[in-house]
């Protein structure tokens, strides 16, 4: 194990012999709900039932949301179900003023740091509620508030970004640290190679993180790449990279942490790959009961991040059956309250389609609205 | 008033930007230690920096990316590239990214950046250096694309772009780097964007161009008057936003129009402008819109061969007495 900040404590790793990338694992939660002794993990009880919470909250919500694309009353979802745990964990080490650039699966980052659930659930109906004002696929959400951009479907483009971010907070010195995430199959594209390589030269302040859930859609990690570890890859471009249990919160508190406050310290960038399972479809678009085992799904199952925190907290005595009840019971009737309220919302109205293609609406898009406006609105649609 | 070449006025804008705005840096291959492969950059590394004078690894899609994150969270990139052919590895981010980033946030986000970079033919470069790129771009709302002519208009609309809110594409040319003219020295002194230029006033027949096509313009204009024929140019200047208004001003005074670009004649801006002149001032026309584009072939690198494929004086006056009916 890498030596830490406090001696004679074991923390989070940086890259050491334990950990190398290419075979170790970094795991703090024990199959019988212990925290690995002698691990600093640094993540409170309170907040380990933050993290609960949220893990939980997300689940439900997937699974509402999934209903409805089943239903005709939402057109697209991904939902996250069986890797909440790096997402959630990675929210709560941040501070406010740090970025978010992710992937497909990290929206709920958003939510963690304190976007509302109503704007957030109005994203997947596309309508008046919707900051994005309806023209963002479900799955894809933003918000500036939250210092969250939207992930473009374009696998891997937001690396780039995030390290063009984290180079701005570089050069202007103003501390924030910028996270970018990433699938296994995105580190198949160039611009994983581009971010890593820019991110290694320039030694901005931001933290990779890839979701390695072991499906790229039907196709394998085995079929993506011929590297035992996709962590082994960071140290190619000379960056620090750690492999980590992804459905271990305490784990990846503790790894995004020293990630983090490294890259704040002026350190650098770091690579994390964090090894989960995609427990669900890819989207709501997807079988994948056609290319893979039911047996492999029950195996991951039993690695459920949920059921491993929720064994740790009642170990810990912060949590019993009746509050996990209650728990359920509070957040379903609040997801219900939201949906039932942003369903009922109107469209966008009809001429906002020509605002923001530009800062300023330009002469042919003031007279195609103008036109618009001047026809029927269609049935349904009162705006405009 | 100060005699610059192109280049130099090209620099000149983006010292006078970076020097009014510490949020815009410069970064690209070769633009720092090597003063740029043009030398449009030369002296900036020294004068900003490496903080503001980036020198990159080669990978356009790269720094395009990682400049269009940083403009996401507050600065104001120029992103040059050696060509502009070489951006089409950056396409995807350009496309998906620069373009749509305010729309698809709903307005949250907006990438103010400036991608500049030599644009179509520059002699005997054979035919992946030799593209004229505003065709693919200029298709895409959300992106702005400017290509000047002249060493005022390259300083005046540079600064402009750096200035924009959004993304806009300035498309400069090497063969135009060494052309002279006078330039304002007056840093506030901006040439709006969307506004065409009457580079030579006419009444028979409007040539209608933009970027060094305007020069070549602006020669068969010369040689038509010899022949008695008063020839318009009008330089766009902007391709996007375009000065519609400008074209059909032109035609409805003269009624035969010709349109001379570097590019494939097949779709791309001069069928656009020929469409909006059919549709706009169809009852003023007395001849179909005549287009003269590169042929439609990937450019050869044998002199004699490249000179036949792009458009030349000769193809443009053969397309004038087309529309004038002269044999």
């Amino acid at each position: 194990m890498s030596g830490g900040d406090a001696p004679g404590m074991r923390t989070a790793p940086t890259e050491g012999s334990a950990t190398a990338p290419d075979l170790g694992l970094f795991t703090v939660l024990q199959d019988d709900g212990t925290a690995a002794p002698g691990v600093d993990h640094g993540m409170s009880l309170d907040l380990a039932m933050r993290a609960y919470r949220e893990i939980k909250r997300l689940r439900l919500l997937d699974a509402r949301m999934i209903l409805l694309q089943r239903q005709g009353r939402v057109g697209f979802y991904g939902a996250c179900t069986g890797q909440e745990a790096t997402p959630i964990a990675t929210a709560l080490a941040l501070a406010p003023t740090d970025w978010v650039f992710p992937a497909l699966r990290e929206s709920v980052m958003m939510l963690v740091r304190g976007f509302p659930l109503r704007t957030y659930i109005a994203q997947v109906f596309g309508n008046s509620g919707d900051n994005q004002k309806g023209r963002q696929q479900p799955s894809h959400m933003s918000g500036r508030a939250a210092n969250q951009v939207s992930w473009s479907s374009c696998i891997g483009t937001q690396l780039p970004q995030a390290v063009g971010a984290a180079w701005a907070s570089k050069l202007r010195g103003d501390k924030a640290a910028v996270i970018g995430f990433l699938g296994d199959g995105a580190t198949s594209e160039p611009d994983f190679h581009i971010a890593l390589n820019f991110a290694g030269v320039y030694r901005v302040p931001c933290v990779v993180i890839c979701q390695n859930n072991h499906w790229a859609i039907s196709v394998p990690t085995s079929r993506q790449t011929a590297s035992a570890t996709l962590a082994v890859k960071g140290r190619a471009y000379g960056i620090p990279s750690v492999r980590v249990d992804g459905n271990d919160v305490l784990a990846i508190y503790s790894v995004v942490s020293a990630a983090v406050a490294r890259a704040r310290a002026g350190g650098g960038p770091t690579f994390i790959e964090a090894l989960t399972y995609r427990i669900g479809a890819h989207s709501t678009s997807d079988d994948p009961t056609r290319y893979r085992s039911q047996e492999e799904v029950d195996r991951w199952m039993q690695r459920d991040p949920l059921l491993r925190l929720r064994r740790y907290l009642v170990a810990q005595g912060t949590l019993d059956d009746g509050l996990d009840a209650d728990l359920e019971k509070t957040m379903n009737a609040e997801i219900a309250a939201a949906i039932s309220e942003v369903e009922a919302l109107p469209p966008p109205a009809r001429e906002s389609i020509f605002d923001d293609v530009y800062a300023e609406l330009p002469w042919h898009l003031r007279e195609q609205r103008e036109e618009l406006l001047r026809s029927q609105p269609a049935p349904g649609h009162s705006g405009g | 008033m100060s005699t610059l070449r192109y280049r130099d006025a090209v620099r000149a804008a983006m010292i006078e930007e970076m020097e009014r705005d510490e949020r815009v840096f410069l970064v690209g291959e070769e633009v720092g230690h090597y003063q740029g492969a043009y030398k449009v950059s030369e002296g900036m590394l020294e004068r900003f920096g490496p903080k503001r004078v980036i020198d990159a690894p080669i990978t356009e899609s790269g720094f395009t990316g990682i400049s269009i994150g940083a403009a996401m969270v507050g600065l104001r990139p120029i992103v040059e590239y050696m060509t502009w052919n070489f951006s089409a590895v950056a396409f995807d981010q350009i496309l998906n990214n620069a373009a749509k980033i305010r729309q698809m946030s709903g307005g949250q986000f907006s990438v103010p950046i400036v991608l500049r970079a030599p644009n179509a033919s520059a002699r005997q470069v054979g035919s992946q250096h030799s593209h004229a790129m505003e065709h693919f771009y200029a298709q895409v709302p959300g992106l702005k694309v400017l290509a000047p002519a002249t060493p005022a208009d390259a300083k005046g609309m540079l600064k402009s772009a750096i200035r924009d809110e959004d993304p806009v594409l300035f498309m400069e040319s090497e063969t135009l780097y060494n052309v002279k003219g006078e330039v304002p020295d007056d840093p506030e002194l901006l040439v709006p964007m969307g506004v065409a230029n009457v580079a030579r006033e006419g009444k028979d027949v409007t040539i209608i161009a933009w970027s060094r096509l305007t020069h070549v313009s602006l020669e068969a204009a010369a040689a038509l008057e010899k022949e008695g024929i008063s020839a318009e140019v009008i330089d766009l200047r902007s391709i996007r936003p375009l000065d519609e208004e400008a074209i059909v001003k032109s035609v409805r005074k003269t009624h035969r129009a010709v349109v001379a670009y570097e590019g494939w004649p097949f779709g791309g801006v001069g069928a656009e402008i020929s469409d909006r002149i059919q549709r706009l001032a169809f009852d003023d026309l007395d001849a179909p819109v005549l287009r003269v584009s590169t042929l439609d072939y990937p450019m050869p690198y044998n002199a004699k061969l490249e000179q036949h494929v792009i458009p030349s004086v000769p193809r443009i006056l053969e397309a004038v007495n087309q529309v004038l009916y002269r044999s």
